[in-house]
């Protein structure tokens, strides 16, 4: 199969579903000419045009709230938010607004666009430009909240989040962006609240989001080394969440750490654990982990940024520790 | 396309729909007063020469935001009594089956894209509306309607931007009713209200709120133009609340006087002026005027006691409408 990256499979999402419906439009800061400075929309608006590839001022909470009046009035906007940290931001339009459009009218008026940000550290970007925000979102009932952990999930979430018909905030790993992965030549779209099995094993299971995703499989090369075979699950979204596909894992290995970027505390980690804990107890041989970024604000300097988000071998690491027994008694 | 209200079914409809609104709030007054209303409301009775004048300037398919002081948008823009009180009380035949309130009254329908607790919150949904519009080519107009408040809120300037910059057929209709809760306007808006919109070049008009002949007039004109593609406009319509900021809002004279408001009531009623003009003109005598009082009066009373009697939704819709497509969003998960 051919393989191409995560901002290829990204722009041949929205160049494929804009050419299939002409209510979708993107929206956001340097767009059309510059194809934001990620360079994922490069050659968007030379096919599309300035219509329909809209170049806003620096206003995210303007271009937000309009994208949700032109979501309630028939379009579907593509909102592009350059760094996820600018969440902030936009919260009342997206959370207070959007997210309860539906919700508040009754059912009778709905707001069907996607925010497209980004998350990820260790980019030497700093405390403003290096957060994973997605818990923020998760939060809100009401949102839908994508994580794609290659480029083909990037590309076949993406199609599924603008033919959806509520908000949906998808978060691309901007580290990611030049990482390539095979991707069908043909239309596929994938489902959202179906977790994907990256790797199958029977003694533990490492469940990953995002650019987690690739540390849980690089731990469990590591563990399958020394005798210990993890099994490697992606929930690709995370609201709706495959708690099914979770809960089966658990109970088969009866032992489980969940890693994500997001800080550590009252996060996506806390969230999976939690349901885990209540669903799946009498059969788990061991207390589920969580493993967030580090509760600090993102350093700048390599020697302390590097400190903060999980890594292969910390997992490795935790996963021993989970097998030995030893958190059994530590618990 | 609105014609220029030069015949008297227009006039008497304006007048009509001037008198429901009053009427409403008085009666939604009453049910709060006499504690048949879950929470709170904020009403819109000296205003209502603003929401008429303007909506009686648009179609059906034009669309509008409203405020949480909505009801009078929400009449004006053509909902139905019945319907409104069902949602005030949290009813399942509300607009929003209960799910929205007063202050999220929205109808669809009619284009009224909602009311909207957080001051300000509509702005950016208005301008989206009129991007749709645009993008579609189609002539609608939207109108967002937001209090001289909700002028201090950045997301105002941060649209109005973008409207003038892509020519969007919006109207920004600040109702200045002189308050922003318990503060004077004075105290909270700096300089020109009208002058921040013509810092973005786009041409803004301040007019006397309570003359629905002078909104309407005004409002015709720029929704004809704005249909040409020479939006956005700015309004500033100068008005007055004749209750406190909402219903619980009683002792009010450490903010406003009693004078001030007798004064605003006995002088300036928008309902009351334009009677006497529609009298004078010849277009209704006292009895037609009072005989349609009396009908509206009659609706109201036959649609509260509908709304009374409603059922309120079942529990089971609790978590439904979460998501669109998704019926019950908390339904047990099949593992
Ligand atoms: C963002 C936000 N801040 C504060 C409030 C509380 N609040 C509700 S109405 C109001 C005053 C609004 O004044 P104005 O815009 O003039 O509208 P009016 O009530 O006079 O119609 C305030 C402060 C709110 N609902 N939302
Ligand atoms: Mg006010």
């Amino acid at each position: 199969m051919r393989e191409i990256t995560l901002s290829q499979a990204v722009n041949e999402a929205l160049a494929e579903e804009m050419r299939r419906d002409d209510t979708v439009f993107i929206i956001g800061e340097d767009v059309a000419e510059a194809g934001t400075p990620f360079k994922v929309l490069s050659g968007l608006v030379e096919e599309f045009g300035t219509g329909r590839v809209v170049d806003t001022p620096i206003a995210e909470p303007g271009f937000m709230g309009l994208a949700v009046g032109a979501a309630m009035t028939g379009t579907r906007p593509v909102v592009d938010l350059m760094f996820g940290d600018f969440l902030y931001l936009i919260m009342d339009q997206l959370c207070n607004q959007a997210a309860k459009t539906h919700y508040m009218s009754g059912g009778k008026m709905r707001a069907p666009l996607v925010v497209r940000t980004n998350l990820g550290a260790t980019r030497r970007s700093a405390a403003q430009h290096s957060q994973s925000l997605h818990a923020l979102v998760a939060h809100i009932p009401g949102l839908k909240v994508a994580l794609p952990s290659s480029a083909y999930e990037a590309k076949g979430l993406m199609k599924t989040a603008i033919r959806d018909n509520n908000p949906v905030v998808i978060f691309e790993d901007k580290l990611m962006y030049n990482d390539k992965a095979p991707v069908p030549e043909e239309e596929f779209l994938i489902p959202f609240g179906e977790a994907n099995i990256k790797r199958p094993g029977t003694d533990i299971t490492l469940i990953g989001t995002s650019s987690m995703v690739q540390v849980c499989e690089k731990a469990a090369e590591i563990l399958s080394c020394e005798g210990i075979e993890a099994e490697v699950i992606d929930p690709r979204t995370i609201v709706p969440l495959d708690e099914a596909t979770l809960l089966a894992s658990a109970k088969k290995t009866s032992r489980v750490i969940v890693v994500d970027e997001g800080h550590q505390s009252y996060g996506v980690t806390g969230e999976i654990a939690s349901r885990i804990n209540e669903k799946a107890f009498y059969h788990l041989d061991a207390p589920v982990l969580r493993m967030g970024a580090m509760d600090v604000p993102v350093p700048f300097s390599p020697a302390l940024e590097d400190l903060t988000v999980p890594t292969p071998e910390a997992v490795a690491e935790a996963a021993r520790r989970l097998m030995s027994g030893e958190m059994i008694h530590a618990a | 396309m609105a014609q220029t209200k030069t015949n008297t079914e227009d006039y008497l409809r304006m007048y009509a729909q001037m008198v429901r609104i009053r009427t409403f709030e008085d009666t939604a007054n009453q049910l709060y007063l006499s504690a048949k209303m879950p929470g709170l409301t904020h009403m819109y009775s000296g205003e209502e020469a603003v929401a008429v004048g303007i909506c009686e300037a648009l179609t059906t398919t034009d669309r509008i935001t409203s405020t949480h002081r909505g009801h009078g948008h929400c009449v004006a823009k053509g909902a139905a009594f019945k319907e409104m009180f069902c949602e005030l009380l949290g009813k399942e035949e509300g607009y929003c089956r209960g799910k929205g309130g007063s202050m999220h009254i929205a109808d669809q329908f009619n284009g009224n894209l909602g009311a909207n607790a957080i001051v300000g919150g509509s702005m950016g949904i208005a301008t989206g509306s009129a991007f749709t519009a645009k993008m579609q080519g189609r002539d609608d107009v939207t109108v967002c309607f937001f209090g001289d408040g909700a002028t201090a809120q950045g997301l105002l300037y941060e649209v109005m931007n973008m409207a003038a910059l892509w020519k969007l057929p919006v109207i920004y209709a600040c109702e200045n009713n002189g308050y922003s809760e318990y503060t004077a306007t004075a105290e909270i808006a700096a300089g020109s209200i009208t002058a921040r919109a013509e810092a973005f070049g786009i041409e803004a008009h301040q007019v006397d709120g309570q003359d629905v002949l002078a909104v309407n007039t005004l409002t015709q004109d720029l929704v004809a133009r704005a249909r040409k593609g020479e939006g956005p406009f700015f309004l500033e319509l100068m008005t007055y609340r004749y209750h406190g900021h909402h219903v619980g809002d009683i002792n009010r004279e450490y903010y406003r006087s009693k004078d001030e408001e007798r004064d605003w009531k006995d002088n300036r009623d928008p309902i009351v002026k334009f009677r006497g003009w529609l009298v004078d003109q010849g277009v209704a005598s006292e009895a037609e005027i009072e005989a349609m009082n009396a009908e509206i009066k009659q609706d109201a009373a036959e649609a509260v006691e509908y709304a009374l009697n409603a059922r309120y939704p079942a529990e089971s819709e609790v978590d439904m409408h979460v998501y669109a497509d998704i019926e019950h969003a908390l339904a047990p998960h099949t593992a």
